[in-house]
């Protein structure tokens, strides 16, 4: 077998070839960033562009140097790659424009009537100006309290049966429908709550406990997915020294097990609270609304909720509209203030007492 | 798991109440999540009966069933699939961005934060996009047909409020966002690594080793995302009765007046006002929703289940 040298091409010397590519300096796209922010800003301000636009001529600016100037010097394959970067990283911001976008106008508008007096007197008797949302705080305390109640037992049970005692096709199918079920439209769950409740009390029925019964549908699969990843990450071993100890598989399961996994859990429950509270569609169906107190989910009667007392507001102003719609963004604000903080607090509790066996 | 069941062929040892009552709960706890599922089905089923059976002239709109909820169901899909082709390229990017872009250390946050947006109530990005997004889209739409009114998509004359399935696409694609990006960011996380370091390791920029590493292998999963954020985008309520218009009407014509309401919103904006046989009516237009939500949620599982038997090991 003899192995052939290549034959260089006698044009070009050995001692020219160059032994790395061609490469940008590490502030070339920032550089044409910074042209294409600088023309864009520029024209906006001579021409009166809409910013929107302005922001996208400066991008496409940018792409446009960044890759004659990389083709150029570094070759078609690095230039292709440099264009996706800032495609990719363009489709990161442009997820963000939204997420400021709503925080802003919540923020703006809600403000105007986020006192004191929005959270301490209900609609009873308030025609214009003044009131507040007390009912339908307390109203939505109510009904995603009972949800929780509802919720969490049987998702923290059948997390414990998917993952200490479920074999064979039981425990498949009852994986495979609680992923399916966190895909169920909440105006169903409502209309489930209300096809289910219609049997007992009759056609128009609408209480809170309804209301509850909706929600927890929405939230079981979401306590159960969670606590059940929760309770796989807890050590064999620890199962296993207290079942060489000779303690029951109860006991093991409640002493040693929930307790270990406890604060992923209850991170895991904050998270499906913050799914379900500001829910709408089904409290709008089976719970209904009032402009009074009303503390008692068993009875046949309406139930003010935030997010219901925010859509009414807002879809069915009386007159004058304007105090309506401030209370509609009021009720927004609170709702998003509440949301936001129990996904942090959920996720501040994953973070801190996580397992440290990883 | 399999190390603390006792191997088989041994006596049995002796089963404490407790174990047995414990075990018991847990199970029937679980069975409770199928028997729920099944109810689901079950009540909507015997409560729009009534008006399957009802004659057609007693329903509303006085034609019959069929053609209530077909328009409806027309609308649904139509906003779900403008939704879908806006919110799937954007999620990908972004999954990309936080997977194998955005420095390790912030990539976390960084998934936090689209994470965030799923957390914002259905009903905060209705009045969003009344307030804000609507009359944006108004301007835009004139644009659109002035310059692109040959697509039957754009076809006009554009509605002067945005109250529009332009509009409620948008949002819906905004919303259903979250989901995909976070499936996707999941399934691309889960590229081997080896195959990844041996494309660099043969010369291959970052895209490069992204196309023929990454994408291959996440894209049944992101498949299966974009079927999930399908299910998401057709059972949203509360931003589509906020924000569209409707009038009723079939057209494929996004920035128009004439707009096709969905069932979800149109459930909603009736029900509170319904009596008698037009309360079964909702229920079976809802009866319809969840069958083909469950169909489309099912599907995109049934991917991800079968995925992941493949290709969790190597």
């Amino acid at each position: 077998m003899t192995i052939t040298a290549p034959q260089r091409e006698s044009s070009v010397p050995l001692s020219g070839m160059p032994l790395v590519h061609g490469t940008l300096p590490g502030w070339a796209p920032w550089a044409t960033l910074a042209a294409g922010a600088a023309l864009g800003a520029a024209l906006a301000v001579a021409s009166g562009l809409h910013i929107a636009l302005a922001i996208l001529l400066a991008l496409l600016v940018h792409s446009v140097a960044i890759y004659a100037w990389s083709r150029s010097v570094e070759g078609a394959r690095r230039a292709t790659d440099r264009i996706v970067t800032t495609i990719v990283s363009g489709a990161f911001l442009l997820a963000l424009v939204p997420l400021v976008s709503v925080i802003m106008t919540v923020l703006q508008k809600g403000l105007v009537r986020f006192d004191a007096e929005f959270f301490t007197f209900s609609m009873r008797g308030i025609v214009g100006e003044g009131g507040g949302a007390y009912h339908a705080i307390l109203g939505t305390l109510i009904i995603t309290g009972l949800a929780a109640a509802i919720s969490i037992p049987i998702g923290l049970m059948s997390a414990i049966y998917l993952v200490e005692y479920g074999r064979g096709r039981l425990a498949k199918s009852v994986t495979f429908f609680v992923d399916v079920m966190t895909g169920i439209p909440s105006i169903v769950a409502g209309l489930f709550a209300y096809a289910l409740f219609v049997l007992v009390f009759g056609p128009g029925v609408r209480m809170g406990l309804a209301g509850a019964v909706a929600l927890s549908v929405l939230m079981t699969p979401v306590v159960v997915r969670s606590t059940e990843e929760m309770l796989k990450l807890v050590p064999h071993e620890l199962r296993e020294a207290s079942y060489a100890l000779g303690i029951p598989k109860w006991r093991t399961v409640t002493k040693i097990v929930l307790p270990t996994a406890v604060a992923g859990i209850a991170s895991g429950v904050t998270l499906a609270i913050a799914r379900v509270i500001g829910e709408t569609a089904p409290l709008l169906i089976v719970a209904g609304t009032t402009t009074a107190v009303n503390l008692n989910p068993f009875d046949d009667s309406r139930m003010a909720t935030l997010p219901v007392f925010s859509y009414y507001s807002y879809a069915l102003p009386g007159v004058p509209r304007e105090p309506y719609l401030d209370r509609a963004w009021a009720a927004a604000l609170t709702l998003i203030l509440v949301v936001m903080a129990l996904n942090l607090v959920g996720r501040v509790i994953a973070r801190l007492f996580a397992p440290k066996s990883r | 798991m399999t190390s603390i069941t006792p191997p088989a062929g041994r006596a049995k040892a002796y089963k404490r109440p407790g174990d047995r009552i414990f075990s018991a709960t847990a199970t029937g706890a679980g069975i409770t999540i199928l028997v729920v599922l099944a109810g689901v089905a079950g009540f909507l089923l015997y409560e729009a009966l009534p008006a399957l059976r009802a004659d057609s002239a007693d329903l509303p709109g006085g034609e019959g069933l069929a053609s209530y909820v077909l328009p409806l169901a027309f609308g649904t899909l139509l906003s779900a699939a403008v939704a879908l082709a806006i919110a799937t390229p954007l999620a990908v990017g972004i999954a990309l961005f936080i997977s194998h872009y955005a420095p390790r250390r912030l990539a976390q946050s960084l998934g936090y934060i689209v994470d965030l947006l799923a957390a914002v109530p259905s009903i905060i990005f209705g009045l969003w996009g009344l307030t804000v997004l609507a009359p944006r889209t108004a301007e835009l739409s004139v644009w659109l047909a002035e310059n692109l009114g040959f697509i039957p998509l754009f076809a006009g004359p554009p509605s002067a409020t945005g109250r529009t399935m332009l509009t409620i696409s948008v949002v819906l694609a905004v919303m259903i966002l979250p989901i995909i990006t976070a499936v996707s960011r999941e399934v691309f996380l889960q590229t081997p690594r080896l195959h990844e370091e041996a494309s660099l390791a043969l010369g291959a920029t970052r895209w490069e080793m992204i196309r023929m590493s990454v994408l291959p292998f996440g894209k049944s999963g992101v498949i299966s995302a974009a079927m999930l954020g399908l299910g998401r985008a057709l059972g949203e309520t509360m931003a589509v009765a906020i924000i569209l218009s409707p009038s009723g009407g079939v057209t494929f014509n996004l920035i128009g007046q004439g707009n096709p309401s969905t069932i979800a919103a149109n459930i909603a904006l009736q029900f509170p006002e319904s009596t008698g046989v037009a309360v079964n009516t909702l229920i079976a237009s809802g009866l319809a929703l969840f069958l083909v939500t469950l169909a489309v949620n099912i599907a995109a599982r049934w991917i991800v289940s079968r995925r992941s038997e493949f290709s969790g090991a190597n």
